[in-house]
């Protein structure tokens, strides 16, 4: 059975910003990406590092070597321990290491494309947003 | 490693709840002046003036810059200082929450081991010794500290180690992997003779700056993802050179120890250091053992980082070649490679393994 | 402590035709052998390659009376020449016939490929040394190449002076037989750099392999921790100055640049390669961020672009470590055969560590390296 917990109000968390909240005893980050409102449970899944006290990032793309583009700005946030980098709507990490025989895949990712998907997901949580409060079921 | 192994291994690790001994944190001054109060007014006016001088281009920062926080995990920054230089969010992060019994003190930055100037070398040497002891191991009992030397000034160094060598509050002698000549050499006997002495082991550690080779034999690395993986390359050399120089037939209680260098290099090592050794015996004709008995006998190693491998059985299998007696647990609190004694051992561990690398191993070799 | 002598006697295996074991029922003739030496000629042999004007500067300064003996690499050292494969006089490998006999018909390989390495690559005088090395090149050609159609070659190059070594790949390419060219893995600068592009360029262009061998010109210390002052120290090293290379390769993006490069590391040890891999795989995922052309994991960039020639295989004689080596490498697309003749690393004719399954050892002996050099097939 899920209940719904009023986290914040809407004002709390500008864009580009996070916030962690405790919801029934677990550690949630809330995160507000373009005005869209996301949440992350503050947990890495790699070493279970507070992964919402990371940096909020874009993604950084390259279309060769010396090749250095930022996109995607605030999309993500790294993991403050061993720097992981979590797209923070899905959870989903970014680098993967289980394709090893896969041929090569080409990596410039662009807004709306299927994000290279890492072994590793951060569990995640809806969040609604009901006149000026934000709510979690969980 | 999915979200499933890591409960696995928080619930066996609540299982088996030990008091662990960390075999490397970091504490770190709030600032170089913190040394001040344990120097002569003549070197306070250096410090204040000439500072460091070292083997790197910049003064107090990496010529491969860090992806976060120089370094540091962004979590464990206090209000003041740097990270590392608060007890009590050490205590609050790290020694308390993980049950850390004891913990073995490696300071870095102070720049002692790799200090040119002779003098001030001694006097920093000093001074960091004593921070070391009134700021954090005489503040927490759980506190065992690493005697810091200025290995390129031989008389200098052994006279710090003699003179500190009856205080238990230091448990071993923290040294650079970035030498003026391979470490094995005996240029370096005398530190390691007085270290034997004294019943203390020698631990190398990653530095920045160090003895101006550059940090491999090919040269200089470009990226800080290669500047990271030279201290692997380092530790080889130092081993290395430790067994074919024949340190440890001339020193037969010298104990060292690898801190934060990884471990899972060193079956190869010893693998190639005693193949080659049986075609070219007669060049060193002071060796009675071959090298990996050497290396058996003498050698620690801290565990992290802990690699991560698809099938965690590879771990053991590297581990049981290098002996289950001579691993050491280590956090590196407050890097940003840091492990979690709850989660940096993926694969099975029986209780005895477990209790030997979380606690006993260390036990008996820093005497506690 | 256990002593010296309490060491067990290492016992060679019976002779591989002799084995019953399944493993040595694998196909064994054919094999192309990565890794030979043939000895690089006194100079009087290169001064008829030479322009006149090099001629008469090393003939007058008594250069052709120095012997470009490299330090790390004296003949009479016992690792570099193996008792029964050493001439009654001259260096090891300087004997077409016990070549042919000794590297070629005792293994039953069909090829073989010449690693002919010069002390020219330590002077600093790169015009000089990029003369000698190109009459040297000349010399494989017609005094091993021509002679015996078994024999493979690489062209050796001053990997310390690209735009050199760009023009002598250009100046051999046409020639087929040369499958490769030639660095040493210690030099100036680390060989992933970009400086060094343009080598890997010309040499993706003509489809021509990039081997990086064992061998350093001194242009600085052999380790980070300075000059080790015994010679298996500094042989021991050589494996951590590949760790360094390779890993400089993947960071600077020669395979994001050169998709089509292949790279061979010649007697690096080869049991190093797991542990690489492991902790690369796991620090890039937290430094993507300041390389991002590298586009996936470190391991598969090594099975695409990597090999290891198989002597030295730094590994215990027993065979359930060697299976356990291989496990942990997760792959045997990435061994080469090779003997490192006349190198002493095994007797007899065991070459293969016992360990191998029969599909290794198929793979490794002929598919990997017709696999890995475009120019044999």
């Amino acid at each position: 059975m899920t209940t719904r917990h009023i986290v914040a109000s809407v004002d709390e968390i500008a864009p580009g910003t996070s916030k962690i909240v405790d919801v029934n005893g677990r550690a949630v980050g809330i995160f507000n990406v373009n005005g869209e409102y996301f949440a992350l449970l503050n947990r890495c899944p790699h070493a279970a590092a507070e992964l919402c006290k990371g940096n909020i990032v874009g993604l950084v793309q390259s279309d060769g070597v010396g090749d250095y583009q930022l996109q995607r700005h605030g999309e993500f946030v790294r993991c403050p321990w061993h720097g992981w980098e979590f797209e923070i709507r899905t959870g989903q990490s970014y680098c993967d290491p289980r394709k090893t025989r896969a041929r090569k895949f080409e990596v410039k990712v662009e807004a709306g494309e299927e994000l290279v998907k890492g072994p590793y997901r951060a569990e995640t949580f809806a969040v609604q947003v009901e006149r000026n409060y934000l709510v979690i079921e969980m | 490693m999915n979200v499933a192994t890591l409960n696995d291994a928080r619930e066996r690790a609540n299982a088996q709840r030990l008091a662990i001994i960390d075999c490397d944190i970091h504490p770190a001054p709030k600032s170089p002046l913190d040394l001040q109060p344990y120097m002569t007014q003549r070197w306070r006016d250096h410090m204040n003036t000439f500072g460091g001088h070292v083997r790197q281009a910049l003064v107090g920062q990496e010529a491969h810059p860090r992806m976060t926080a120089r370094g540091m995990r962004t979590d464990a920054l206090p209000e003041n200082g740097p990270a590392g230089s608060d007890l009590e969010l050490m205590r609050r992060q790290h020694l308390d929450v993980n049950g850390v019994e004891h913990a073995i003190l490696i300071p870095l930055g102070g720049g002692v081991s790799e200090e040119r100037n002779p003098d001030y070398a001694a006097a920093l040497m000093h001074a960091a010794n004593e921070w070391q002891l009134a700021s954090w191991i005489d503040q927490d009992r759980r506190l065992k500290g690493s005697l810091i030397v200025s290995q390129e000034h031989i008389e200098h160094s052994v006279h710090e180690i003699e003179k500190r060598a009856g205080d238990s509050r230091f448990r071993q002698i923290i040294m650079s992997p970035k030498p003026v000549e391979p470490l094995g050499s005996r240029r370096y006997w005398p530190i390691y003779e007085a270290a034997s002495r004294a019943g203390l082991p020698v631990a190398f550690h990653p530095v920045l700056a160090g003895g101006g080779h550059p940090s491999s034999g090919i040269g200089w690395p470009t990226y800080y993802m290669q500047d990271h993986y030279s201290f692997v390359g380092l530790m080889q050399n130092a081993i290395s050179s430790f067994v074919f120089e024949g340190a440890f037939e001339q020193f037969p209680e010298l104990k060292v120890v690898s801190v934060e260098n990884g471990f899972s290099w060193a079956p190869n090592l010893c693998w190639r250091m005693d193949k080659h050794f049986e075609r070219m015996r007669a060049e060193v004709p002071h060796l009675k053992s071959k090298p990996s008995d050497y290396v058996r006998h003498h050698i620690w190693f801290t565990t992290q980082p802990m690699e991560e491998t698809q099938d965690p059985d590879h771990l053991r299998d590297i581990m049981g070649w290098i002996g289950w007696d001579r691993l050491l647990f280590s956090s590196d609190y407050p890097h940003w490679d840091f492990d979690d004694p709850r989660y940096a051992f993926r694969m099975h561990l029986t209780p005895q393994e477990r209790a030997m690398i979380y606690r006993d191993n260390a036990r008996a070799l820093y005497r506690l | 402590m256990m002593k010296y002598k309490d060491v067990p006697a290492y016992k060679p295996r019976a002779k591989w035709n002799e084995m019953r074991d399944e493993t040595m029922k694998a196909p064994f003739s054919g094999a192309i052998d990565c890794d030979i030496h043939p000895s690089a000629p006194d100079m009087p042999a290169l001064l008829p390659y030479m322009s006149e004007y090099w001629r008469d500067q090393i003939t007058n300064r008594f250069i052709d009376k120095t012997p470009f003996t490299f330090t790390s690499y004296k003949p009479q050292v016992p690792i570099n020449g193996r008792p029964d494969w050493r001439p009654q006089s001259g260096r090891p490998g300087s004997s077409l016939d016990m070549i042919r006999s000794q590297a070629l018909d005792a293994f039953g390989s069909r090829l073989a490929i010449c690693n002919v390495i010069h002390g020219a690559l330590g002077l600093f005088n790169n015009d000089m040394a990029a003369t000698i090395v190109s009459a040297l090149n000349d010399w494989v050609a017609a005094a091993l190449l021509d002679a015996e159609p078994r024999l493979r070659g690489s062209i050796l190059v001053l990997a310390d002076d690209p735009t050199h070594a760009v023009a002598e790949i250009e100046r051999l390419a046409d020639d087929k037989r040369f499958v490769q060219v030639l660095l040493l893995v210690m030099g100036e600068r680390p060989l992933g750099q970009r400086a060094c592009w343009p080598i890997y360029h010309a040499a993706e262009k003509n489809g021509l392999t990039v081997c990086i061998h064992a061998g350093s010109t001194h242009r600085q210390a052999p380790t980070g921790g300075g000059w080790p002052s015994y010679f298996v120290d500094e042989y021991v090293a050589q494996s951590a100055a590949f760790e360094a290379v390779l890993l400089s390769l993947i960071a600077e993006g020669v395979f994001k640049k050169f998709p089509d490069l292949k790279v061979v590391l010649a007697e690096s040890g080869v049991t190093w390669m797991p542990q690489f891999l492991w902790r690369n795989d796991k620090v890039w995922r937290g430094v993507r961020p300041e390389v991002p052309w590298i586009d996936r994991v470190p391991r598969e960039i090594v099975r695409d672009h990597v090999r290891l020639t198989l002597q030295p295989f730094d590994a215990p004689g027993d065979a359930a470590t060697v299976a356990r080596v291989i496990e942990h490498l997760g792959t045997d697309d990435i061994l080469l055969f090779s003997t490192d003749y006349p190198h002493w690393h095994f007797d007899g004719t065991d070459v293969l560590p016992e360990g191998l399954s029969e599909s290794t050892v198929r793979k490794l002996m002929i598919d990997n390296p017709l696999a890995t050099y475009a120019r044999l097939s």
